[in-house]
């Protein structure tokens, strides 16, 4: 089996509050990352793909349709934003494991539409001491 | 059963080009890549196996090293991928193309079936894994 992983990154803030709760429980669940006034990280993002690799270009994804697919599902739209405000978020606290599988969702269905690549992964290193991993491993 | 993993740092340079096609052809396939360019690239090669009783070693590490200088620094640091070496002279040097020529050339090098993965990384930016078995 043969992987392409291309890594990229973005700075966004989040806040770790879920509004069903109360305050005194978000406290408890979320500790430090509930503050109301939002944190932020750089987040580093691995995306691994497999798929046939072309005999004509020797690719199994062009490094720059990948690039462009990034930029336009996940760079423009987390880059320098609150990530509590983006849909991917309504409906979930944007954990490091709710942001890789967001992302993981969203690079999938759109590379399967524009390459006859598969995403089979996605890791989101939130900081030097935590990651998160959407997807099976090789 | 444990897994070892050695790695090695190579530099080379290269053009993506496929013979049948003119330069201007070339260029509009690859892009930028179509140009002589270069990489620092760095191999992982990972061994599994059960360590020998008497060694405590799946492979001892310079039997390894000796292979890499052997197989891979001597056919790929500091040298031209496209020029220096036979193995593309059809097909571009993409990292998946000279990831799979690497890994067939350990295969052979290694005792059978003591290769794991190779994990090669063109930039910090970008790898290319190759898991056995692999057809």
């Amino acid at each position: 089996m043969i992987e392409l992983t291309r890594r990229y990154g973005f700075p966004a803030a989040h806040i770790l509050r879920d509004a069903s709760l109360s305050e005194a429980e978000n406290q408890a669940t979320y500790g430090k990352c509930a503050n109301p006034n939002g944190h932020g990280h750089n987040y580093e993002v691995e995306v691994t793909l497999t798929g046939p690799i072309d005999a004509r270009t020797g690719r199994i994804v062009s490094p720059d349709l990948l690039d462009r697919i990034f930029e336009e599902r996940v760079g423009s739209r987390f880059a320098r934003k609150l990530l509590n405000d983006d849909a991917a978020f309504r409906d979930r606290v944007p954990t490091a494991e709710n942001i890789a599988i967001a992302i993981h969702e969203t690079l999938a269905d759109e590379v399967a539409r524009r390459s006859s690549a598969e995403v089979v992964r996605v890791k989101i290193v939130e900081t030097r001491h935590n990651s998160c991993i959407s997807g099976e491993l090789a | 059963m444990v897994r070892i993993t050695r790695a090695i740092d190579f530099s080379a340079s290269l053009r993506y080009a496929r013979p049948e096609l003119s330069a201007d052809e070339n260029a509009a396939l690859f892009g930028s890549r179509a140009r002589h360019h270069g990489h620092n690239y760095r191999l992982e090669v990972t061994l599994r196996g059960e360590p020998d009783p008497r060694t405590g070693m799946v492979l001892n590490l310079k039997d390894l090293q000796q292979i890499l200088d052997d197989e891979i620094m001597a056919r790929f640091d500091h040298r031209d991928l496209n020029l220096d070496t036979p193995y593309f002279e059809k097909d571009p040097p993409s990292p998946e193309n000279l990831a799979r020529v690497i890994r067939r050339i350990l295969v052979a090098a290694l005792p059978d079936g003591m290769l794991d993965r190779i994990r090669l990384q063109q930039d910090p930016d970008l790898w290319v894994d190759v898991i056995e078995p692999e057809p």
